[in-house]
């Protein structure tokens, strides 16, 4: 990151009228490698500090040295129960996705491609869904599941989970649905198919690449929820792995086990950072889609 | 991945120079608006049956449980009550008495963390985009490298940044000063608005850069022809085009800050006055089997957020629903179709 930044002030330092081209496109491909480096630097310490021995965990130096899977060793320690939170993890954000979607995808349909009274004032509902506080639905969900027994169950966690998984992911396939031609199934519907049938055998096989970047976006907004999961739960084996994470206990009560921390937020954010490098196309044109048009 | 086919029905239906596209006009409208209605609401009360279950229930519910009081001991009778008694507007009247100390302060803290961030993150997301824009090589690998901070929980990366602001910790060493960062006091909110602004920051870069990437060139060569040097190209072009963009970003950033949680919660802690919101307060109070105070600070977090976006639609126009343009290209879709069968 420094030698980043430092030929970025040497190439302003230089910067006069007559200024080459050349030396132009050196000072944005500096400035693009120090926005990337910005925001790769935090992840890369993440991963640097979970490699390194319990012992020289507050060396800062750039590459560990020797490197030590010893974090990752604790970090699968059965009494941290950690391989049991990524499994409530993929559990409750797996169902929350899948929920979603299959609802979503019926009232996205709807919304993109159907004339009816209220539209405007659904879409608007919907939308108002997604900018609401957690916490103003865990609070009396929380109360209601109290006393209905609920606690530390997976529905616990997968019903408040859909107050944002629902809004996001109608709102992505809504635009997604949009952006396809309407003579699709126009055209289906004068071969004989019902709306029905043109919605199964047209739209969903050409929707399938927006039905999967929606669920892979659903995926991870449900995946990282955490108000939710720490408040309904209170035993330690039905945690979802952030909130087991931010639990952990190291080996005395006084210190925090960064170590297995970082170790065990690396393998939390892998998955997503795999899927954000395979997919990335797509998630910026699902992200993007809602918010740019 | 899946297979994209269009079945051969479909394929054959279009071929051009057949007639179809006369009968599909004449047919349609009769069938349309009588079978879409009931086919619509077929398709769309699942979703608004779960969200009025997961939202607009328990809305009412912590309307109705901020007017109870905590169950024990009654007061007036001496006696222990299994039911929560009812105190009318008491959990809110409390807010400008005795419980408004921490009331007041995670309030204020809640709209400092959303001005300073959003603030922050919408000028360097708004730099970020210009920057990405311009460069045409590794595009790809650019747009992954930003999508990470997004993608890494923030729960995760409030741990992340706990350890990096550890007293040990590389911020420390990268100053070579030691603050305690993540212990009471203003460098705890500063602590808060670096991640939060790392996290974010690119997010915003990215949906302005999907702004930026449809203004048309033609606009640019044009007011370089008259003369506009790059910063007025900026704020006479730029702006003005990626605006509607950038206003629902901002807007939807403003909401995400106002119910602010994870971050502080575990980057510096629960019951931290430098950085408890609204929402660390509310969940606090609720996990502490205290409801009826829980459900107020719910509810004025709710109507908080509420305005907030009401001001942002109605004071800059953030056409949100989209619809405005979807309606109007409709419309003119629709009149060319009548002219067609005419």
């Amino acid at each position: 990151m420094t030698t980043t930044l430092t030929t970025r002030t040497t190439a302003l330092s230089t910067r006069t009228p007559s200024v080459t081209a050349k030396w132009r496109s050196a000072l944005l491909y500096a400035s693009v490698a120090a926005v990337v480096a910005c925001c790769l630097a935090p992840f890369y310490w993440m991963l640097v500090s979970s490699l390194r021995r319990t012992s020289d965990i507050f060396d800062t130096s750039l590459v560990p040295s020797p490197v030590s899977f010893e974090n990752y060793r604790a970090v699968f320690d059965p009494a941290q129960g950690f391989g049991r939170a990524l499994l409530n993890s993929l559990v409750v954000a797996g169902v929350t996705t899948v929920l979603a979607l299959v609802l979503a995808t019926f009232t996205a349909y709807a919304m993109a491609r159907l004339e009816f009274r209220g539209k405007r004032l659904i879409l608007t509902l919907v939308i108002a869904t997604s900018m609401f506080p957690v916490v103003s639905i865990v609070v009396p969900l929380l109360k209601l599941f109290t006393d209905v027994g609920w606690i530390n169950t997976y529905q616990a966690m997968i019903v408040p989970s859909m107050s944002f998984a629902l809004p996001l992911a109608v709102w992505n396939l809504t635009t997604f649905f949009r952006q396809m031609p309407d003579e699709l199934e126009h055209a289906a519907m004068v071969d004989g198919c019902t709306r029905g049938q043109a919605f199964r055998k047209v739209i969903i096989p050409l929707a399938a690449p927006g039905i999967f970047t929606t669920a892979i976006i659903t995926f991870i907004a449900a995946w990282n929820e955490f108000l939710i999961a720490l408040s309904m739960t209170n035993k330690p084996d039905m945690q979802t792995a952030p909130v087991a994470i931010s639990k952990f206990t190291g080996a005395t009560t006084y210190e925090t086990p960064f170590g297995s921390q970082m170790a065990a937020g690396v393998l939390v954010t892998v998955p997503l950072v795999v899927m954000v490098l395979l997919f990335q196309r797509r998630i910026v044109a699902g992200l993007t889609a809602g918010a740019a048009k | 991945m899946t297979k994209t086919e269009i079945p051969p029905a479909v394929t054959e239906g279009r071929r051009p120079g057949e007639p179809v596209t006369r009968r599909r006009l004449t047919a349609k409208p009769a069938r349309a608006t009588a079978g879409s209605g009931r086919m619509a609401a077929l398709l769309v009360s699942p979703t608004l049956l779960v969200l009025s279950i997961v939202v607009i229930y328990p809305t009412l519910m912590a309307l109705k449980e901020s007017l109870y009081g905590p169950k024990g001991l009654d007061p007036a009778t001496g006696f222990i009550s299994d039911t929560e008694p009812f105190v009318a507007l008491k959990n809110y009247a409390d807010i400008f008495g005795e419980a408004g100390e921490r009331f007041w302060n995670a309030f204020w803290n809640t709209t400092f963390f959303t001005v300073v961030t959003v603030g922050l993150e919408t000028v360097i997301g708004v730099a970020m985009a210009l920057i990405m824009h311009k460069a045409f090589r590794g595009r790809g690998f650019v747009r992954a490298g930003i999508l990470i901070p997004w993608a890494v929980p923030t729960a995760i990366s409030g741990l992340l940044w706990r350890w990096i602001f550890n007293s040990d910790g590389v911020a420390n060493a990268l100053i070579g000063h030691q603050i305690l960062w993540t212990t009471e006091g203003f460098h705890a909110k500063v602590a808060v608005i670096i991640a939060e602004v790392w996290k974010t920051a690119p997010f915003i870069g990215l949906l302005v850069l999907a702004g930026l990437q449809v203004i048309p060139k033609e606009v640019y060569e044009a007011a370089r022809l008259d003369g506009a040097r790059p910063p007025r190209q900026f704020w006479h072009i730029t702006l003005p085009l990626v605006k509607p963009a950038l206003l629902v970003a901002v807007l939807f950033r403003c909401m995400d800050a106002l119910r602010m949680f994870d971050l502080p919660y575990i980057l510096v802690g629960a019951q931290k006055h430098s950085v408890e919101t609204l929402s660390m307060l509310a969940q606090n109070e609720a996990s502490n089997v205290r409801f009826g105070p829980a459900s107020a600070y719910a509810v004025l977090l709710f109507l908080y957020v509420f305005l907030i976006a009401l001001a942002f639609v109605r004071l800059l126009g953030a056409d949100l629903v989209g619809e405005g343009a979807a309606r109007r290209r409709r419309r003119k879709t629709e009149r060319r179709r009548m002219e067609v069968t005419a």
